[in-house]
This record gives structure tokens, sequence and C-alpha cells, in this order.
């Protein structure tokens, strides 16, 4: 890694840091843990499910991050155009593999934090009965998974403007059109509109189709590669955009 | 050697730099210089490989910028207009993580930024957030950090501005301390920091170089090089004498005292004539000075007057 990617550590502990520079990180991790626990008890009926598992915790987190992930990602890029240090980070000797990478990675760490900080939901669970604890580990890896898909469409929007507030817009935006294309109601109407190969492959592109058998735990190779190849696609569109705004 | 080749860099419709070519050896340390909007930042960035040219080549001690951006950006260090830095790290912290991104080893990394704090006078704010400093600290963090790893090349847009004369001062001392065997560019509005710190200058104009040379060379095309003020103690016909004297091309009377400008004409030395004929009229002389020529006037004189 230190051989191919020389300058990526550097550049991910710094990203990583300024998120804990200020205390807004604090003030994030809090509401995401009050959010994912008002979604899993209040809408999700945890109590009353009666079930010793997680899912309806899972359940919600294609909204949970809709609504968390643009403000990470947001500052991503557009605060380097904004303040001009991207014309320093940019004459350093560091590839754009790297720095893409590196911004990335930070956000992506760090929203896996705040979900491991969601842990006493899970004793929780093993408190009351005996959950399948693959399961939930499975679930929570799937869950990160999904959690760069939308770090990885906001990495590249934020690319695309000096203005986090734009950013952070368009990073909704197009998440919540990711997400809503999978909705079974939507689907529905959508049948009775265009032929079937195309809502088909439209719900096929949405994050809540491909969370569904994950936020139960089962993990199917073709829900992963989606998630990997959707993150690859989203971070080289990132890097392709950084290129042709620098020659403009 | 840093050469660079017919270099071209256009914006829409605006040619930003148009064919541009020099060489600069190590020990030199060239002044840019132009109007805003010349060029000079332009070309500073495709230097450092931060904007990629339309056409032309850019070679750092043989490495083409383009083709092996990474070797040619480890020779380089680069403060870049405004001198942005990471306003949310501490001034240790962003000197450590640049030190960091230019694979210092671990004992060369401590060393070299304790070096530069105490050279830069940056003690005293190391441990605050740079969005906190002012200007000139600020300003001195962007220094730091672009010669933190003691680099062969070193490209400075406007170094000195928002300095006070002091810092200015430091700041060009530190310049030609640097600059015994390396390559220094610095970009500058200032005509003063050309003649304080610069080996030799470039003046661009409209993406073009319309000058080369040392500043003295410069100054040798301005029409008050080698030309000579006088003051006098009282009234004398001065004008219409020294007008008279062979190789004095006009005489010019200031507003107010007793205050003359003598021009010669082009490449004479009238020094010698002009204090013999004071001498044999026997006026009474306060003052009396051979210019070395305005860069200020030669610079209106090649850009046009307005910039």
């Amino acid at each position: 890694m230190t051989r191919l990617l020389p300058a990526l550590p550097a550049l991910l502990r710094r990203e990583l840091g300024s998120y804990f520079a200020t205390p807004l990180a604090y003030l994030f991790i809090v509401i995401f843990l009050m959010l994912s626990s008002f979604f899993t008890f209040k809408l999700g009926n945890f109590f009353d499910r009666g079930q010793a598992d997680l899912t309806s915790f899972f359940l919600f987190h294609p909204w949970l991050y809709l609504i968390l992930a643009p403000p990470l990602a947001m500052r991503l890029w557009a605060e380097e155009r904004k303040s001009g240090t991207i014309e320093l980070l940019m004459t350093l000797p560091v590839t754009l593999l790297e720095m893409v990478l590196g911004k990335f990675l930070a956000a992506w760490l760090f929203t896996g934090i705040a979900l491991l900080l969601t842990f006493p939901i899970w004793l929780t669970v093993n408190y009351l009965g005996d959950p399948d604890n693959g399961v939930v580990v499975a679930a929570y890896l799937g869950s990160w998974l999904m959690a760069g898909a939308f770090l990885a469409v906001g990495s590249c929007l934020s690319a695309t403007t000096g203005n986090q507030v734009i950013a952070f817009i368009l990073t909704v935006s197009v998440c919540f059109v990711f997400v809503i294309i999978g909705y079974p109601a939507l689907l529905e109407v959508l049948y009775g509109w265009a032929p079937n190969w195309l809502v088909d492959t439209l719900a096929s592109l949405s994050f809540l189709t491909h969370f569904q058998s994950i936020g139960r735990g089962v993990l199917d190779w073709r829900d992963l590669l989606f998630f990997v190849l959707f993150i690859g696609c989203w971070l080289l569109a990132t890097a392709i955009v950084i290129q042709v705004k620098k020659a403009g | 050697m840093i050469e660079i080749h017919q270099l071209s860099k256009r914006f829409d419709t605006i040619t930003a730099v148009d064919n541009l070519s020099f060489q600069v050896a190590p020990g030199e340390v060239l002044g840019f210089l132009g109007p805003n909007g010349a060029g000079k930042s332009t070309t500073m960035k495709m230097i450092t490989g931060f904007l990629t040219p339309d056409s032309g080549r850019i070679s750092i001690y043989g490495t083409d910028i383009s083709g092996d951006p990474i070797a040619a950006k480890q020779q380089i260090g680069y403060l870049p207009e405004g001198a942005p830095c990471y306003g949310d790290m501490t001034v240790l912290h962003f000197l450590r993580f640049i030190a960091s991104v230019r694979r210092l080893g671990r004992e060369e990394k401590g060393r070299r930024i304790g070096e530069l704090i105490s050279l830069l006078q940056l003690a005293s704010v190391q441990h605050q957030t740079i969005d906190t400093l002012s200007k000139g600290y600020k300003r001195r963090v962007g220094l730091a950090q672009a010669i933190l790893h003691d680099p062969k090349v070193l490209i400075l847009d406007e170094p000195t501005d928002g300095l006070d004369p002091n810092q200015k001062h430091q700041v060009r001392e530190l310049i030609r301390n640097l600059a015994q065997d390396k390559i220094v560019i610095i970009s500058t509005h200032l005509l003063e920091e050309v003649s304080a710190v610069c080996s030799r200058a470039i003046i661009i104009h409209r993406g073009a170089i319309i000058a080369d040379g040392t500043p003295a060379q410069l100054q040798a095309h301005s029409k008050y090089h080698k030309a000579i003020t006088l003051r006098f103690t009282q009234p004398y016909p001065v004008a219409q004498t020294l007008a008279t004297l062979p190789g004095v091309a006009e005489v010019v009377g200031a507003t107010q005292g007793h205050g003359y400008t003598v021009f010669p004409e082009a490449g004479v030395d009238i020094s010698a004539a002009v204090s013999a004929c004071i001498h044999d009229r026997g006026w009474c002389v306060a003052e009396m000075h051979t210019l070395e020529g305005r860069l200020d006037e030669v610079f209106r004189q090649l850009t046009g007057g307005q910039s």
C-alpha cells in the first residue's frame, strides 16, 4: 500500500483529522446515533416486533445515509476549491488516485466510526434475546458498504463546485433518486407506465433493492459487487471532474 | 535548469500565455514582472504542474512536468498566490503533513520543521490553527511549506504581498540566502523587490516576454539612466546653459526650488561635462546625483502605460 500509494496515509490522516478539528464531528455522531435509534425504536417498532434481530435498525439505513452522508461529503473538494488549497494539494507530489482515495476513505472511515458507535443497539438485542450475530456483522458490513456508495456520489458532486451548499443539495438530490427508484410503491406505479425491462433496470440501480437482503443479513455477492462497482464508478467520475476542471 | 519551450495556454477566448520560451539556470533569482493578468501566475501554475499547457514543454532538471509529474513536483517548492494553507490545521500539524507527503524521514522531518519554525519566527504561533493567524504569519507558513524539503526549484507567487516592511526585508533576505545553488522564480509587482533580490528580470505582457535582462540592464532602458539631478542654492540660468552642452538631450526644471534634471542622449556619459560647466561658472551646488534609471518608468513604457 505504502509502496503503491505512498502519500495516501498522510492524506487520509489529514482528512480524517479535519473532521475532528471542529466540534461538528461529535455533533454529527450524536445526531447519527439519535436518528438511528429513533428510526429503530419508533418507526421500526423494535420492541413490538418481538424478534431478536436488527432488521428494524438496518431497514432505515438508506434514509439515514441520505440525510447524513451528504454533509460529510460536501466539503471534500468544494472546500479545497473555495480556499484555494487545491492548488497547494495538486502541486505536491501526490497522484490524483491518492487524492481521490484519501478523501473518500476519510469520509468512509468516519461513517464507519459512527456506525460502530451504534453498538449499544446490538448489545440490547443480545441482552433481550439470542440473535444470529453472524447475520448482524454481515448487515453492518453491508450497511457500511452502502454508506460508501452515498459518499462516492457526494465526493464527485463536491468536485464539481466551490460551493458546499450546492454540493450538499446536488448530493441529496442524486442520492434520493438512487434510493427512491427501488421503492416498491413507486415501482408499482412505474410498471403501469413503462416497459418492464426499463423499470427492472432502474430498480436494479437502486440502493434499496440491493440493501433489502443485506439488511436482513444475507450477503449476496451480486449486491456487494453492485456497491463496489458503484463506488468505483463515482470515484472515477470524481477524478475525471477534477482533471477536467483543472484544465479550464 | 528549467527549460520552457513554446508554452501556450488559452482560457476560452483569452490567450493567457502566448508561445513563451525561456531558461533559468541554478543560482539565478528570476523576477517575473508584468501588469495584472499578464500571464505571470498562469505560467507559474503550469511550471508547478497545476495547470496543463495547451502546447509547449516544461522541463525541470531534465524531467518533463507532464511526462513524470511526481518526480518533477518533488524538486519544486511552490508558494501559490495568496499562500493558501489548510486553515483548520495548526502550523505544526500542517508542516508535519507537508513533510509526510514530501516523504521526509522521521529525523529529517523534525529537524527541518524545527529549523524553519525558528528561521521564519513561527514558534509563538506553532500550536495555533492557521485560520487564526495574521496575513504575515500565514505568508510565512506558506513559505515554510514551500522550502520544507529543501527543493532545487523554488517558485513563489508574490511572496511578500501583505507583509510589513520588516517582514518584507526578512523574506527577501531569506530568498537571497536560499538562492545560492537553487533556481528561484518570484512574481511580483513591486519593482523595488526586483532590484533587491533578483539577478534577472523578465517582463511579460499579454502572455509574451517583452524584456529579459538583469535589473541594471532593464534600468538602462529608462530615460532616467545616467540622468543627473541637480539642486542649486540660488537661481542661475541653468536650463539655457546646460542644454547647449554636447550630449545633453533635455534639461527639465523642477516645479519648485532650484532643482533640475539633465537627461543625456542615449549612451552618453555627461557627468564630467556637467560638473566642469558648473565649476567654470562658479555656481553653488546643494545636491548632485547620477541616476541609475527607474524600473517603474521602464515598466510603464514597455507595458503601454496602463496596467
